[in-house]
């Protein structure tokens, strides 16, 4: 299996489906990077939602054509600053907030567009991770992190703390906060930077609510 | 690449194919009403070319409205005779089993308004004087021709579109039907286009409209039954011809090699290929387009500003309601990709379902005539869920 391959099986058994789950019935919304159009798809179908999708890559772009998914093919900065302040209720980013130049402007424009934002992102805190620096001496390289030093997209990563830490001085509440391991199964809150290989919040604004 | 290129024609599509429409005809309708026009003038009557492909459904809601680009007329699709060499303009995308499948899509394409295909334009004859228009027929705008259609749509008994689609100057006047006619479309595919003419735009236009009217055969205008202002529209089809393709795609094509001679001749003859394509493309032009009617419709063009009389482009999408498909081509500097996403920007601030793809082409912004299966697996895929849900709300009317 590619790392691509990986990387795409990996985001649709664990985070993806369970940050569906969160999405209320009828709510409209965005999700950056939505792929194949796969989850958006489902949520339009099943859940009557009104679904938009920003992705990158016109393989997966078509794909959400075909789906039925309005999609904007391009970079997900530049496709989310043409929304208007609050026109959806949720918007989705899985995995790839680490990959972005600018994670914080991306999490403010995910709560301008939008009136909570869900995020997942590898946890660096992770002890495979750790074990594997410690132990080795070498940039660590498992399931969630199937890359070298030299080809990671990876330009920003993080741990379940530092998430946490960013949102507090950037004033923004987190709703929820939920905690994977790569086999799917969930994990709770106790040593969950130590535990967790995944992490999934939910924010919104302070000022909001 | 353009429209007067021989392009190779699958077996499919050839005439008697599995994928071709097979023979068609023009067919033509007369609206006696006066049609009132931006100018301020008033039209009547007004004769609109047209070809149709395809069944409407009994529910009427599988219509497909396609508009030509500049040089375009009503022949999409299909044969008009068995021995023609080649098919309609777009019939790589309009057949059975294409991207505008005609086993599901009733498919129509009109010739504008102003047009030399048969439909009333400068070169018809003046009701009031019994003479061709020439200069006195009024001016256009991409509105008079699309109120035009309006009209036909409405007589063949077609409350509201499955679709409104054009690629260039086509795809203007989709975005105007579905800004025009909110309630009467349910989607919108825009291809190679944009929401205003720049100033880059109108300048090749008037560039092309200045070759025509310097030409001594052009009279003002005034050379029905004599000699046509040719030199003149082969010139305007040479400059616009190289803003339809892309740099990369003439120099693969031409680069800097010879044509019919293996030495720099230092003459004024045709030495370069690529000189020697522009020619072919100009004098194909000039046996099948009307001068006058090119200087009508590039005016026409040029007024094109969708914002116009709404105050801004986020504005004049406010009452839109159709689902929309824009598609830039990467390599196409004329109408280039940014100028797709300010229309889907402008369309995403108001809410509307929007998708927008950037193919990869080199072909600039004559791409869409060409085979493309990205194009025809996106405009498929597209308009197949636009139907379904059509259908699912329990048919278009």
């Amino acid at each position: 299996m590619s790392w691509v391959e990986e990387k795409a099986a990996v985001k649709q058994r664990l985070d993806y489906q369970l940050m569906g789950d969160l999405v209320p019935v009828g709510s409209r919304v965005l999700d950056l990077g939505c792929g194949d159009g796969d989850l958006l798809a489902e949520l339009q179908a099943r859940r009557q939602c009104q679904v938009r999708g920003i992705e990158i890559d016109p393989t997966h772009v078509r794909h959400c054509i075909e789906r039925g998914v309005p999609v904007y093919h391009g970079d997900m900065l530049e496709g989310i600053q043409h929304y208007r302040d609050g026109s959806f209720d949720l918007v989705l980013l899985s995995q790839t907030l680490q990959q972005t130049a600018d994670p914080v402007r991306v999490i403010h424009e995910m709560l301008r567009v939008g009136e909570r934002a869900i995020i997942s992102f590898p946890n660096f805190g992770w002890w495979k991770t750790r074990l594997q620096l410690l132990l080795t001496g070498r940039m660590p390289r498992h399931r969630l992190l199937p890359y070298e030093w030299y080809n990671t997209p990876n330009v920003h990563m993080c741990t379940i703390r530092d998430f946490r830490l960013l949102c507090e001085q950037e004033g923004l509440s987190v709703v929820r906060e939920m905690y994977l391991v790569p086999t799917a199964r969930r994990v709770g809150r106790f040593m969950a930077n130590w535990r967790a290989g995944l992490a999934i919040f939910e924010l919104r604004a302070s000022n909001s609510r | 690449m353009s429209i007067d290129d021989v392009i190779d024609i699958d077996n499919g599509s050839r005439f008697g194919g599995a994928h071709s429409v097979g023979l068609v005809e023009t067919r033509h309708w007369t609206c006696h009403a006066p049609l009132l026009l931006d100018c301020g003038r008033s039209l009547s009557p007004i004769t609109q070319a047209y070809e149709t492909y395809g069944e409407l459904s009994p529910e009427r809601d599988n219509a497909v409205l396609i508009f030509h680009a500049l040089t375009g007329d009503a022949h999409a699709a299909g044969y008009h005779d068995p021995s023609d060499k080649r098919p309609g303009w777009w019939d790589i995308m309009v057949g059975p089993g294409k991207a505008f499948d005609t086993d599901r899509y009733f498919v129509i394409c009109i010739n504008v308004l102003g047009g030399c295909k048969g439909s009333t334009g400068p070169g018809s004859v003046n009701p009031d004087t019994g003479a061709p228009f020439g200069l006195d027929f009024p001016i256009l705008t991409l509105s008079d021709m699309v109120r035009a259609q309006e009209r036909l749509i409405s007589h063949l008994g077609i409350e509201r579109l499955l679709c409104v689609v054009g690629g260039s100057m086509g795809g203007m006047m989709a975005l105007d039907w579905a800004v025009r006619y909110p309630d009467r479309v349910a989607s919108v595919i825009a291809i190679a286009t944009t929401a205003r003419l720049t100033a880059q735009g109108i300048a090749f236009n008037e560039v092309g409209r200045q070759a025509i009217m310097a030409d001594p055969d052009w009279r003002r205008g005034d050379y029905y039954g004599q000699r046509s202002p040719e030199a003149g529209l082969a010139v305007a089809r040479m400059i616009a011809h190289i803003t339809y393709l892309s740099n990369q795609q003439m120099h693969r094509k031409f680069g800097r090699r010879l044509q019919d001679r293996d030495a720099l001749g230092y003459d004024f003859g045709t030495e370069f290929q690529v000189e020697s394509y522009l020619r072919y493309q100009g004098n194909a032009f000039v046996r099948r387009f009307d001068a006058n009617t090119y200087l009508y419709i590039t005016k026409a063009i040029d007024y094109f500003d969708i914002a116009n009389g709404h105050g801004s482009l986020v504005q004049a999408f406010e009452a839109f309601k159709a689902e929309t498909l824009v598609v830039s081509f990467s390599s196409d500097w004329l109408f280039p990709t940014e100028q797709s996403r300010e229309l889907v920007r402008a369309l995403q601030a108001n809410g509307v379902p929007t998708t927008f793809v950037e193919i990869e082409s080199d072909y600039g912004h004559d791409a869409f005539f060409l085979p493309n299966a990205e194009l025809s697996d996106t405009v498929t895929g597209f308009l197949s869920n636009a139907y379904g849900r059509v259908r699912g709300q329990g048919g278009a009317l």
